[in-house]
């Protein structure tokens, strides 16, 4: 096993060879993958050390101290994220060399090829399918949507049904699918904010190898649990400074304009900042847990509760301004690359934030989640379970 | 028109260059919580405090010094030289979450946290250069109250003497000094004053300094409280009673830091107290059948259990956070445990109503726990300064200044 003190030799080397003054960025980063050093815990050739998880944050902090450049983790967050994790632990090992490296560096960026018009909560309802020509390759139809970066993405997870015959778990396969296909559409889906920031796709006699697929036939929807549980996994990585979200807008917004106070505003802002700030603490508490190798189901906490909170300032903050609140920045249509939850002005804010209790599992089946797997609770009867997934009512 | 102001960086009002927050227990704690877990379980069971509650002497016989003398948890917070466990809040809030989860009546936050920290407080300053007044004392009048000072100290952490700060419980960290009662003017009548009737000392604020005087010198007249696991009693000591341990300056800063302490470690007990009503909550609702279903199986009450265990989540950053900040004496203290005030007194409220409301029926009677929590909770929610309070105190030092 490597430890803190090897990583940290091992990071001074590769600071030594590439000196991120006179490095091409991309180089330094292809460089650092090689090294082992681009995601600590994984398997070595793969872009790590087998060394433990926690460790990341050596090379992390000695990386920043000399001022390397960094992998945009934010225009590449699917990947990383997701699309990474479950090559990893599904893909085969031609597969696993082939998309890990520009993965990471960002030299190819990921989308996830999930939701439907028909599926979103009950996502293994999806409808698309894949079947399999006379060559072994998979010849995909469908529509998938709230696709976010499908616009700049080279590659896609994907999940399509290959068995309609079976119930609507069993019949579902992953794929790695190709977004330069001809058979690949990408449509902007305009949304409440005015921008389009995620796209409809839409799928039409795509062609996709059978060594692109992860997993079994048939066991994709296991397969997805691996992508799903890393989503929600991949929050409470970094430390937040205090009033470091969108608590810090607003209260930068209280403190420079005194004359928009109101007693009844005053009071709800410190019940806010309140939440803000013992959210920021459960973070951080279970960061520590995880550095400590003691996970806890807290993760999918953080996200209702960042959802309510985003929700719940930026309201505020447009109620604050009042005048200015009833205005809007502007309302052209943009496709931007990054998903920014903070940026721009008030009501851009508010309007965005009513998409955090929405995207990567509604509140709802969070919830649901929350109640079902940690505390324990009986799960509400079923009746879509053991019907094949053809006989079911759409 | 303006557009609104582009947003600064954010402020972190913590000094960078402090520790960071250790919000995880530790094996030690949690062997801990264990041993205090299990010596309630065995001795101070919810029948066994319904069975005493209405007697007006809710303690349970011998419970104090199993806990406070025999695993020395009355001594937590004071250091070994001055004869006590040389653990720190950290410990004493473990402590206090398995009080609060069993909602047991003993005098540990009045005497082993308050009277204690208030007195640390006082023996530190002492062996201090001092504030202007203790060095315009006389030096042996300075050494007899510092011996006075320790010597209290030493009975307080054995947990032969129980100490009571003469104030009323919903006395917040920030509260004038001495503090005045409403009603009751310049009077050494004070009413309110938790576990006064377990008190064997006062610790009286009073205008020239802080006295000891013993509850033999003192009159205690209960009331009937909300919350019956916690006495309250008017508390009357004649004035110029008992020993004055220290000026006005002192004493002002060291109830201070007592109520503070007080305040961040009342949040461990309203997360044990919060814990305790999810558990016994989700436990019941998995068994009770309604409509030929288990009534924890209908999504409306399990998204209500689910934010509750959201809430819980946050509570025990929070209590942690406090709990930490002081026993490291952070210089963020003071805000950290303003948020946990605010936070776990509304939490523990939540989960207590909650508690009554998901068990029914069952839930509005005696003999069931329910009210138990409720009760203590709701007591808690006033005790150590309101949650409005401490989120004034929470405006002035974040800079969210009221309306002008």
């Amino acid at each position: 096993m490597t430890g803190a003190e090897e990583l940290r030799v091992l990071t001074r080397k590769l600071l030594d060879e590439h000196p991120p003054a006179g490095t091409d960025r991309t180089d330094f980063l292809r460089a650092r993958f090689d090294a082992g050093l681009a995601w600590v815990h994984y398997p070595v050739g793969l872009g790590g050390l087998d060394a433990p998880r926690a460790l990341q944050s050596v090379v992390d902090a000695e990386l920043a101290a000399a001022g390397a450049p960094d992998n945009d983790p934010r225009r590449i967050g699917i990947g990383l994220g997701m699309a990474a994790p479950t090559v990893l632990a599904h893909g085969s090992d031609e597969v696993k060399r082939r998309f890990l490296r520009p993965l990471w560096v960002g030299e190819e960026v990921w989308c996830q090829l999930f939701s439907e018009p028909g599926a979103g909560s009950d996502l293994a309802a999806l409808a698309t399918r894949a079947v399999r020509d006379d060559a072994g390759d998979w010849i995909v139809d469908g529509q998938k949507v709230w696709t976010s970066s499908a616009h700049v993405a080279r590659w896609a997870i994907l999940i399509a049904r290959t068995d309609p015959d079976a119930p609507k778990h069993r019949g579902i396969t992953y794929f790695v699918c190709d977004m330069t296909d001809p058979g690949v559409e990408v449509r902007p889906l305009r949304q409440i904010t005015g921008e389009a920031e995620f796209n409809e796709v839409f799928l039409t006699g795509v062609r996709i190898p059978d060594a692109h697929r992860l997993g079994e036939v048939g066991d994709g929807w296991r397969v997805a649990q691996t992508t799903l549980m890393n989503e929600r996994v991949s929050i409470g990585g970094a430390r937040v400074p205090r009033e470091g979200g969108m608590i810090g807008k607003a209260a930068t917004t209280w403190r420079e304009r005194p004359e928009l106070r109101t007693h009844d505003l005053h009071r709800r802002l410190l019940d806010l900042w309140v939440d803000a700030e013992v959210a920021r603490l459960s973070g951080e508490r279970l960061r520590q847990q995880l550095v400590a190798g003691r996970p806890g189901p807290e993760g999918s906490a953080m996200k209702l509760a960042f959802a309510r909170l985003n929700q719940a300032i930026s309201g505020l903050e447009v109620e604050l301004l009042g005048d200015e609140g009833l205005l809007y920045g502007e309302w052209e249509m943009r496709r931007p690359e990054l998903v920014d939850f903070t940026g721009r002005d008030a009501g851009y804010r508010y309007l965005r934030s009513k998409g955090n209790s929405i995207e990567g599992g509604t509140s709802e089946v969070l919830l649901n989640i929350v109640a079902e797997r940690v505390l324990g609770l009986p799960p509400e009867p079923r009746n879509d379970k053991d019907v094949a997934w053809k006989d079911l009512a759409r | 028109m303006k557009q609104p102001t582009e947003p600064t960086e954010p402020t972190d009002p913590a000094d960078p260059t402090e520790q960071p927050l250790d919000l995880l227990h530790s094996e030690t704690e949690e062997d801990l919580r264990a041993a205090v877990r299990a010596l309630l379980a065995d001795r101070a069971g919810h029948q066994a405090v319904l069975g005493r509650i209405e007697t007006g002497d809710p303690y349970l016989p011998g419970l104090w010094k199993s806990l406070a003398a025999d695993m020395g948890a009355a001594g937590l917070l004071v250091p070994e030289k001055l004869g006590g466990q040389g653990a720190s809040h950290r410990e004493a809030a473990v402590v206090l979450e398995e009080l609060g989860r069993a909602v047991t009546p003993l005098p540990y936050l009045t005497s082993a946290v308050v009277a204690t920290e208030t007195l640390l407080a006082l023996a530190e300053g002492s062996q201090e250069t001092g504030s202007q007044e203790t060095r315009s004392q006389k030096a042996e009048d300075r050494e007899a109250a510092s011996q006075e000072v320790a010597g209290l100290l030493a009975d307080l952490a054995s947990g032969r003497t129980v100490a009571v700060l003469a104030v009323p419980l919903s006395t917040a960290p920030g509260a004038e000094f001495p503090p005045t009662v409403p009603g009751v003017p310049a009077s050494d009548s004070v009413p309110g004053v938790a576990d006064a009737v377990a008190a064997d000392l006062f610790l009286v604020p009073r205008a020239d300094g802080l006295y000891a005087v013993p509850a033999a010198a003192a009159t205690v007249v209960p009331q009937s409280p909300l919350d019956l696991t916690r006495p309250l009693a008017t508390v009357t000591t004649g004035a110029g009673s008992g020993t004055r341990l220290a000026g006005p300056g002192a004493s002002r800063a060291a109830v201070r830091r007592g109520l503070l302490a007080g305040a961040g470690l009342l949040a461990s007990e309203q997360l044990g107290l919060a814990e305790w009503c999810l558990e016994e909550t989700v436990r019941y609702t998995r068994e009770r059948h309604q409509f030929n279903r288990p009534v924890g199986s209908f999504q409306a009450l399990k998204h209500r259990m689910a934010q509750l265990w959201l809430d819980l989540v946050g509570a025990r950053a929070a209590a942690r956070a406090a709990a930490d900040a002081l026993a490291t004496g952070r210089g963020d203290a003071p805000l950290l445990v303003a948020v946990a005030q605010a936070y776990c007194s509304r939490t523990a409220v939540r989960a207590a109503e909650e508690c009554v409301q998901l068990h029914g029926g069952i839930g509005m009677t005696w003999e069931h726990p329910a009210h138990l929590a409720l009760k203590r909770a709701k007591s808690d929610q006033i005790a150590l300064g309101s949650a409005g309070r401490h989120q004034d105190a929470i405006a002035a030092l974040v800079g969210l200044e009221p309306p002008r």
